[in-house]
């Protein structure tokens, strides 16, 4: 089988590069197709051929919601889907910007921030905003 | 060749709905088996194929074998969620139309409200979703709900009118755990809790269990009840995690309904009664979109005002359903008693009259698996 490759998978090649700062996702070199979440197979033509591209960053709000906590618990969070440029989409959750102003259509920009372990994750921010 | 008809569901029983004190889910489960093999007037015996899912037990297949000191022929134990019970019966009608089994007993049954008071769940959080902290399944539905009121101006008004029109079916149901009051207003200025999703949104959490046993067609009239035949089936898996689901708005029930239908040579005005898989409200809008009883977009008006209520032009989940009936974690199995119930004739003050055609509809994950049962009396084959 063309393009698996030996050693680490890629759901463990991507939680590498997250822990030294680096965000990338995939792209299929049969087709062009990007992928996320990291997958053995492109899920457009079923090639294994796919490599690790960085991102442009930029990305959409496709859908919010603000999880309602106490504040003595932490207070209200947002979690999103928000599709990249190039045609994925994933979880993550917006900084800089308060809950309520966070809605479908909100471009957005990706920088590598904090989960709530403090282990590194993909964050985003509203474009042209610097963190 | 086509399944449609060639099998009965001749027994059906519910146990242990709202609160089970003391018991097991395996328990309760078997109460339900129990009775709807009385329902039915088979011996345990006669079963020699068995299905259930549960939540917790990986290989509740085997344990219920187990309870019931039966070496099966066939033990199915697919898993796909609160839709697996919808699966299950299309299997037992292929089982038993190759003559492969003559007696398929399919079940379920959970303790969840007593035993933990929660949703008792052997699943985390998808490893790429953890990090933002979703409540599982909470927020999934919540995204979609945000989706399709961004993408089609679906109301929280509309919303709420879902478990307003469940609570009116509910109080004709001696059976429904919840049975006060409830009104737009309540629903609308319940406890947020993951936007636009509230409290009064969110299905129950009791225990409960259902059964039903099957038959083939030909020998379905040999029961002490009038049997009710699958006339079609379908299922749609688009995704396991939400942040997968290529489009928010539309559900798998597109798929695994026109397939349901088209098998059994029905389209949604015939449908007489609908019961569908409403963990939140917003699934109810989804699902009848996708089944086709109202354009993609229109759901929320298509449920408005009482629309799917007692009286209204399409009575859906006429037990009270999820949010106001049973929802001990799968609640896939309800639909089809439910179901069951209505063409039989025997579903009291609720009773849609001279109900000949119905659709049980589950879902599974968070929208994720997505199954279709039509089911009709002896006058629609």
């Amino acid at each position: 089988m063309s393009g698996i490759v030996q050693g680490p998978g890629p759901d463990a090649v991507f939680a590498s590069q997250l822990a030294d700062g680096v965000f990338e996702i995939q792209k299929c070199g049969n087709c062009g197709t990007h992928v996320f979440h990291p997958r053995v197979i492109c899920t457009a033509c079923g090639s294994a051929d796919l490599k690790w591209v960085a991102p442009s960053g930029r990305g959409t709000v496709y859908a919010r919601t603000i999880i309602r906590r106490k504040p003595e618990k932490g207070g209200d969070y947002n979690v999103v889907l928000v599709d990249l440029d190039e045609g994925v989409r994933m979880m993550s959750r917006v900084d800089g910007i308060e809950n309520d102003e966070i809605a479908a259509g909100l471009k957005v920009s990706a920088t590598i921030g904090e989960g709530p372990d403090g282990a590194p994750a993909v964050v985003f921010r509203p474009e042209g905003d610097t963190p | 060749m086509s399944l449609r008809g060639k099998a009965a569901i001749v027994g059906a029983a519910l146990a242990g709905c709202g609160e089970a004190h003391g018991k097991t889910s395996m328990e309760i489960t078997i109460e339900a088996a129990h009775g709807a093999l009385a329902d039915a007037g088979v011996p345990l015996e006669q079963v020699d194929a068995i299905a259930t899912c549960q939540p917790l037990d990986m290989l509740s297949g085997l344990s219920l074998a187990q309870e019931l000191g039966l070496n099966p022929k066939f033990t199915m134990n697919n898993r796909m969620g609160g839709s697996s019970f919808l699966s299950h019966t299309l299997w037992a009608a292929m089982l038993l139309e190759l003559r492969l089994a003559d007696t398929v007993l399919i079940c379920y049954g959970s303790n969840q409200r007593t035993a933990s008071g929660k949703l008792m769940t052997a699943l985390g959080l998808p490893t790429y979703e953890a990090p933002y902290k979703p409540m599982f399944p909470l927020s999934s539905y919540a995204l979609a709900a945000d989706r399709h009121m961004t993408q089609f101006g679906t109301t929280r008004e509309q919303l709420a009118d879902v478990a307003v029109a469940a609570r009116a079916w509910a109080q004709k149901n001696p059976e429904a755990f919840v049975r006060d009051p409830l009104t737009r207003e309540d629903v609308i200025a319940s406890r947020l809790v993951s936007d636009p999703l509230r409290v009064r949104d969110c299905c129950l959490v009791t225990d409960g269990g259902g059964a039903l046993v099957m038959r083939r067609a030909e020998t379905a009239k040999d029961h002490p009840n009038s049997p009710v035949y699958l006339l079609g089936g379908g299922e749609g898996t688009t995704h396991r995690d939400i942040s997968e689901m290529a489009d928010l708005t539309t559900t798998g029930a597109a798929q695994s309904g026109s397939a349901a239908m088209e098998m059994a040579g029905v389209k949604p005005s015939d449908i007489d009664v609908v019961q569908l898989y409403d963990a939140f409200t917003i699934n109810v809008i989804l699902f009848l979109e996708d089944l086709g009883f109202c354009k993609k977009g229109e759901g929320g008006a298509f449920v408005a005002n009482g629309g799917i209520a007692p009286g209204g032009h399409l009575p859906v989940n006429t037990n009270g359903g999820g949010l106001s009936c049973v929802h001990p974690g799968m609640y896939g199995i309800f639909t089809l008693v439910e179901a069951v119930r209505q063409l039989r004739g025997e579903a009291g003050d609720r009773q849609i009259d001279g109900a000949e055609l119905a659709v049980a509809h589950g879902n599974g994950g968070v929208l994720s698996s997505q199954v279709t049962n039509i089911l009709g009396g002896a006058a629609t084959l």
